[in-house]
């Protein structure tokens, strides 16, 4: 074979893959703008057509029937649903969720303010949650069947089965009541409030970057607990997850040859087994972060977090839809995200499930 | 008696000649209890869910006092181990005690209720896409892929907001939310059996496809989704519990753990058993069904059992 011919050859490949990843990215458009899509439509139907009138929702039941139907007519609920339907679709594309009836803030100003304690709690848990959770899950793969498998498996179990807002009444009351290890709910000292200026919402960069060490400890303390109770349940996931995969990996043919090569048991699990079992690792920690954003509903309203979790419980006490409307789409737009991008990274590291 | 003496009622079971369908149907069930008994903790599982179950039944007989008129005068916020009171009362004197035993009930209402919508919706969802195939089968994964990719207990919470809260209403978005992996399950398994000869044999007979889909194909993804839904439970037990905390769920004064929970919170610095004990209770009965369904995975599906 000539050099033409072998370049000839790297070129047409070229051009197939690229061929590959456009078919795969229009695919992954299609599936984001249909979930998307998907999620509008369920809130608008909540929204719309499930509760008794918005109207009188607004207005309450005593408004004379002139009013009630000039303000049918202003908001748009003479139209076809249809219509109403593009409109909706159009504010929240745009972003605009309505006025919070609570807080009397458009709903987006609302999340954009709230929304950063949420990020901070779910990715400072999921950072516990895979630190402990990958040694752990590798540990009960390595002595498979022993007293530290089952150790880490009831651990495991314990996850799946408690429920959150429990354990962090109770973590409460021995961390804070008792020890006073942590400090009071929230998310600062209300000492700081005041002189603490955040850029990036989130507080434990913030305070770093700008070397205020006092802020950044008290901010430490008020986040550890919160975070390690979600990076417990994310640990609960993450490590039963590195236990299956890793024992797939250790099963497979290429262990034994690293074995018969010589190399040390350490090399083999830590650099061998877990790098191919890290390929859907990312997948699973995507995927438990995800989950951690909606878990801290439950979490923040323990301990007072003024995050979105908060945010929607409030204002589901208080019946404010749009806010609890608004919380929901970008909740959901978060996940869907997410979803798609771990799916995305799982083909890019994997170079089995690439497109040919 | 059998007229061998030799044959005993265990070689009856475990013969590789079965005499009859009967024979074999027993013999079968038989082995699947042999795998799942010898797992200790999903025999536990197993315990703890029967005993639910009969604590839900026998709830009138087995507790001590009313679970919603207590005696405000004499008997507010004892602890555990007071005299009548093993678990100590709340703040309007109802026993702690029998409160959990009628809480069993509403338990088991919910997962019943959620598993009877749900399951049964992820099922003929799933075999008729799996089945049907083509742009069928396209759209209603669509569907369900998008409702997958929703957060179940966001979406559950902005449902009940919207319908009012109340315990039939958590049930319905719960159960809403949970249908998506049913069907999933449903329509590989039916990929599977969809060419088979048994089917071909069927069609040739002339059943309907509607026949087909509810007597031939449903039955074989029926273990599979069972296992899946047992594992499901847990996890619908705590999304109502979290209903219940936020007082989306079942409202007071029913007994409902997650509100109990709730309503304990308002001591939990000083009369710290008012919220802990419904904790233990919904901790004990979802970790029962996670053993049971790792239990049944294992015993039901023994391809997955080295996982």
């Amino acid at each position: 074979m000539s050099i033409s011919d072998t370049s000839q050859l790297v070129a047409g490949r070229k051009r197939a893959r690229a061929k590959g990843w456009a078919a795969t990215i229009a695919r992954f458009l299609v599936v984001m703008v249909t979930t998307y899509l998907g999620l509008l439509a369920v809130t608008f139907f909540i929204g719309r057509v499930v509760p008794i009138d918005p109207v009188l929702a607004v207005l309450g039941d005593r408004a004379p029937a002139h009013v009630v139907e000039r303000v049918r007519e202003e908001m748009g609920l003479n139209r076809p649903l249809y219509i109403q339907f593009y409109y909706y679709l159009r504010d929240a594309l745009t972003g605009n969720f309505g006025i919070s009836v609570l807080t009397t803030n458009p709903v987006m100003t609302d999340i954009r303010r709230v929304f950063p304690a949420t990020m901070e709690l779910a990715t400072v848990g999921t950072l516990i949650g895979s630190l402990f959770g990958v040694p752990l899950g590798v540990l009960a793969a390595v002595k498979r069947g022993s007293i530290a498998d089952q150790i880490v498996r009831v651990v495991g179990l314990i996850g799946y089965s408690v429920p959150i807002f429990w354990l962090a009444l109770l973590s409460l009351l021995l961390f804070y009541a008792k020890l006073q290890w942590v400090a009071f709910p929230g998310r600062i000292d209300i000492v700081y409030e005041y002189s603490f200026t955040p850029v990036t919402g989130f507080y434990l960069l913030d305070s770093a970057w700008q070397g205020q060490w006092d802020v950044f400890i008290d901010v430490f303390r008020h986040i550890i607990l919160p975070a390690s109770l979600l990076g417990y349940f994310s640990l609960a996931y993450i490590s039963r997850m590195t236990r299956s995969f890793m024992l797939n990996e250790l099963s497979q043919e290429y262990i034994v040859a690293a074995r018969a090569k010589g190399l040390s048991e350490t090399r083999i699990i830590w650099g061998h087994a877990l790098r191919n079992a890290a390929v859907p690792l990312v997948t699973v920690i995507a995927l438990s972060y995800a989950g951690l954003l909606e878990g801290s509903v439950l979490t923040e309203t323990v301990f007072s977090w003024p995050g979105l979790g908060l945010y929607i419980t409030n204002s589901l006490q208080n019946a404010d839809m749009n806010a609890v409307l608004g919380g929901t789409i970008v909740i959901g737009s978060v996940f869907i995200a997410i979803n798609i991008l771990s799916d995305l990274l799982y083909r890019t590291l994997d170079p089995r499930t690439r497109a040919r | 008696m059998s007229t061998a003496p030799s044959q005993s009622r265990r070689e009856w079971l475990l013969s590789d000649r079965p005499q009859s369908r009967i024979q074999a149907r027993l013999g079968r069930a038989y082995m699947t209890w042999l795998r799942f008994s010898s797992n200790r903790l999903a025999v536990l599982g197993l315990l703890i869910i029967i005993a639910l179950v009969l604590i839900a039944i026998f709830a009138d007989v087995l507790a001590p006092h009313d679970p919603v008129i207590g005696n405000l005068a004499g008997a507010r916020l004892l602890p555990p181990g007071s005299p009548g009171y093993l678990l100590g009362t709340d703040d309007q004197g109802r026993d702690i005690l029998s409160r959990l035993l009628h809480g069993s009930r509403l338990t088991l209402f919910v997962i019943v209720l959620v598993a009877i919508i749900a399951a049964p919706v992820g099922l003929l969802v799933g075999a008729v896409s799996g089945y049907v195939g083509g742009w069928v089968d396209a759209v209603l994964m669509r569907i369900t892929d998008i409702f997958l990719a929703f957060p179940k207990l966001v979406l559950a919470l902005a449902f009940v907001a919207a319908l009012g809260p109340g315990i039939e209403n958590a049930i319905l978005a719960i159960a809403i939310t949970s249908w998506p992996p049913y069907a999933r399950i449903a329509r590989a398994e039916t990929l599977t059996v969809r060419n088979s000869d048994y089917i071909a044999a069927v069609r040739l007979m002339g059943a309907s496809p509607f026949r087909i889909v509810l007597r031939h194909v449903m039955p074989m993804c029926m273990s599979s989704l069972i296992v899946r839904v047992t594992l499901d439970m847990a996890g619908i037990i705590l999304t109502a519990a979290g209903l219940g905390f936020l007082g989306l769920g079942a409202q007071p004064p029913l007994p409902e753990w997650g509100a109990m929970i709730a309503s304990g919170r308002r001591f939990i610095l000083d009369q710290w058993w008012v919220a802990t004990m419904p904790g233990i209770a919904i901790l004990i009965v979802s970790l029962g069904f996670n053993l049971l369904g790792d239990g049944l995975r294992d015993a039901l599906d023994p391809r997955e059992a080295g996982q």
